[in-house]
């Protein structure tokens, strides 16, 4: 007997128990399709938060306070209040660094005419386009002359611009709105750059971090800088610039720790995958539990099948079929229904993440490893869960078979 | 003429729990080419494990098994399997077709086995259908077939292959008296084209329609005869 004709038998026998089948596969489908979900979406956030990163800008560094200490016990990061705009200036004298863009955050509620409008502040220099890569779609950024003079001058998101004016397509530039009851007027609308994950890059609001500091919040202190490299070559130099920089405006001995952090893009996007990777190995760890448990279900059903058939087997034996022949019927059939049900499993699983992208907005990625894992997997399943009652079956003694009732 | 089956001193005993149960005891036997055996005895006599035994389905305990000069008491289980497709042809009382299957594909499923290719497996196969009246019932499944008809299936199924031997137990316990009669009109007719058949019947009726008669009791054969008055199937004049 041939390989074709036992999967037109395993067909056959899948077919006359049509009810029993679909249940018997329910459990590898709810598996797998439950899987390929839940990747294609883990996988589109994490390609999504990738290039959110890289779109930061350019060889970035990032430098935030540093962690207060009571002992052994970290109070978390930004706890100190360490980093100044003279740091900011020092560290920008390097000359391994492109610029310097430091940055306080805040939250401010614009009002203009009767609208009002509650969005995030943020406080920085000039040199935010070339740090943050970021561009003006109307208007212009503010200079170093207004950042100097603390002058009263506003950049605002696109999103900024649709929910203040109720229109996204309305040019604000020229106009004056309050800004925590402050007159500021608008001279540039920030290019679009979408949401990363739960924060819409769109939704700020940019003002000269002098002004911010002195006029809105009245903080001392940046909040964080983000610095650039002059290129991805001098990182590491830029890098160790910045930290002697900045040991040397905090007057810290040698043996003392740094008071500020400074991370690299590179290290930023390396802890997002740190997590992706987390989540794979869990998902995957529900993968094999929910194919373990299809798997039972398919060997349970195929021990049935098996009893059932016990006469099919005896005549089958009676008539010529070797061992391996019985064997090989029983092991295609638990196969094919452990394959059917990674199939189908794969098609639910992609059909739902496309569903749940739509219906998000959510960037969802269904690549082909997943599918193949998958598919490989459930063929594992059907083998190694099969292949008992297919030795049972193969088994037997004609003469008992036949006489089986 | 040639022996087809040569049996020396054969032996088979069973263990139902701690009972030791003699089946055959000592049983020697020589079947021809062209002969038509029907074996008798009383239940519990040892005729159906002889029939298992023939059959290539269950193993001596002692003695020789020669089929066709080959001996069958060492095969393994894949070496009998093989010589039960190639040399045996069964026909059951309970017919034993597969069930939702079409007669053409059960009568198929010994060439399957054979490795035959699958055009000349339905060509053979409806050819061995048609000898035994059934070409306008190729395509039917056995629970739409009338009891003689699933019995001619089985018989076409056991031809198929062109077996050395037909072995037959009790092909007409299930059947009414009119439909054996057919059946062993088949019989009959296949004999006298020269196939072996070797029968397994408690009706001595039906016996009387083979060459020969070996009757059995307590394991052994008592005697074993030609028939004296041989009977010749004719359907039509049954029920008359």
């Amino acid at each position: 007997m041939n390989f074709r004709e036992s999967l037109r038998v395993s067909f056959r026998s899948i077919q006359t128990n049509k009810l029993r089948s679909f249940l018997t596969m329910l459990g590898i489908i709810i598996g797998v399709s439950a899987v390929i979900a839940m990747v294609s979406i883990g996988e589109g956030a994490s390609a999504n938060v990738a290039s959110q990163i890289n779109g930061l800008g350019s060889n970035l560094l990032i430098v935030t306070p540093g962690q207060a200490r009571q002992g052994q016990i970290s109070l978390g990061a930004g706890s100190l209040n360490t980093l100044t705009l003279a740091d900011a200036e020092a560290i920008g004298k390097n000359d391994s660094i492109a610029g310097v863009a430091p940055s306080l955050t805040s939250r401010a509620q614009l009002v203009w005419r009767n609208q009002n409008y509650s969005t995030s502040l943020e406080g920085t220099t000039d040199a935010f386009p070339q740090v943050r890569n970021t561009e003006v779609q109307q208007g212009r950024f503010f200079s170093h002359v207004e950042v100097t003079a603390q002058s009263n001058v506003a950049v605002v998101g696109t999103e900024v611009v649709a929910n203040l004016f109720g229109d996204s397509r309305f040019n604000p530039v020229g106009q004056t709105i309050q800004l925590n009851k402050i007159p500021f007027q608008i001279i540039g609308v920030l290019k679009s750059q979408g949401s990363s994950g739960m924060t819409n890059n769109d939704d700020k609001v940019l003002i000269p971090i002098t002004t911010a500091m002195n006029r809105v919040t009245g903080s001392k202190n940046v909040g964080s800088i983000y610095v650039s490299a002059a290129s991805a070559d001098v990182l590491p130099q830029a890098q160790f610039d910045v930290q002697n920089t900045l040991r040397a405006q905090h007057n810290l001995r040698p043996q003392a720790a740094d008071d500020f952090q400074i991370r690299s893009q590179s290290e930023i996007l390396s802890t997002a995958q740190g997590v992706t990777s987390v989540m794979t190995t869990l998902l995957s760890g529900i993968a094999a539990i929910s194919l373990v448990v299809g798997g039972i279900g398919i060997m349970n059903i195929m021990l049935v099948s098996v009893t059932e058939r016990t006469r099919e087997i005896g005549i089958r034996k009676a008539i010529g079929a070797t061992r391996w022949d019985i064997l090989r019927q029983f092991l295609i059939e638990s196969v094919t229904l452990s394959l059917l049900g990674g199939g189908m499993g794969i098609l639910i699983g992609a059909g739902a993440a496309f569903l749940i992208g739509k219906a998000t907005g959510m960037a969802i990625s269904i690549s082909l490893p997943p599918i193949i894992y998958a598919f490989l997997s459930s063929m594992a399943v059907g083998v190694l869960f099969g292949v008992y009652p297919a030795r049972k079956a193969a088994q037997l003694k004609p003469i008992d078979a036949l006489r089986y009732e | 003429m040639k022996a087809v089956i040569r049996i020396e001193e054969l032996k088979k005993q069973y263990r139902i729990g701690d009972q030791e149960i003699q089946a055959l005891r000592g049983v020697n036997l020589q079947i021809d080419e062209g002969d038509f055996a029907a074996i008798m005895g009383p239940s519990g006599s040892g005729k159906s494990t002889m029939m298992n035994v023939l059959g290539c389905l269950d193993k001596p305990t002692s003695g020789e098994f020669y089929l066709d000069d080959e001996p069958i008491s060492e095969a393994d289980d894949d070496e009998l399997a093989a010589i039960r497709n190639r040399k045996i042809g069964f026909v059951f009382q309970n017919f034993n077709l597969l069930p939702r299957t079409s007669a053409v594909e059960n009568v198929e499923l010994p060439l399957l086995y054979a490795g035959i290719s699958a055009k000349e497996r339905r060509e053979r196969a409806v050819r061995a259908l048609e000898s035994v009246g059934l070409g306008n019932r190729l395509y039917n499944k056995p629970n739409e077939l009338s009891g003689g008809q699933q019995q001619r299936v089985s018989i076409a199924r056991a031809l198929v292959n062109n077996p050395l031997i037909l072995l037959a137990d009790e092909p007409t316990g299930a059947l009414d008296t009119k439909t054996s009669v057919e059946i062993m009109q088949i019989f009959q007719q296949l004999n006298e084209a020269g196939k072996t058949i070797i029968l397994v019947t408690h009706e001595p009726d039906i016996a009387q329609y083979a060459k020969r008669l070996i009757r059995f009791r307590d394991g052994q054969i008592v005697s074993n005869e030609l028939v004296s008055q041989r009977r010749w199937a004719n359907p039509e004049e049954v029920g008359r």
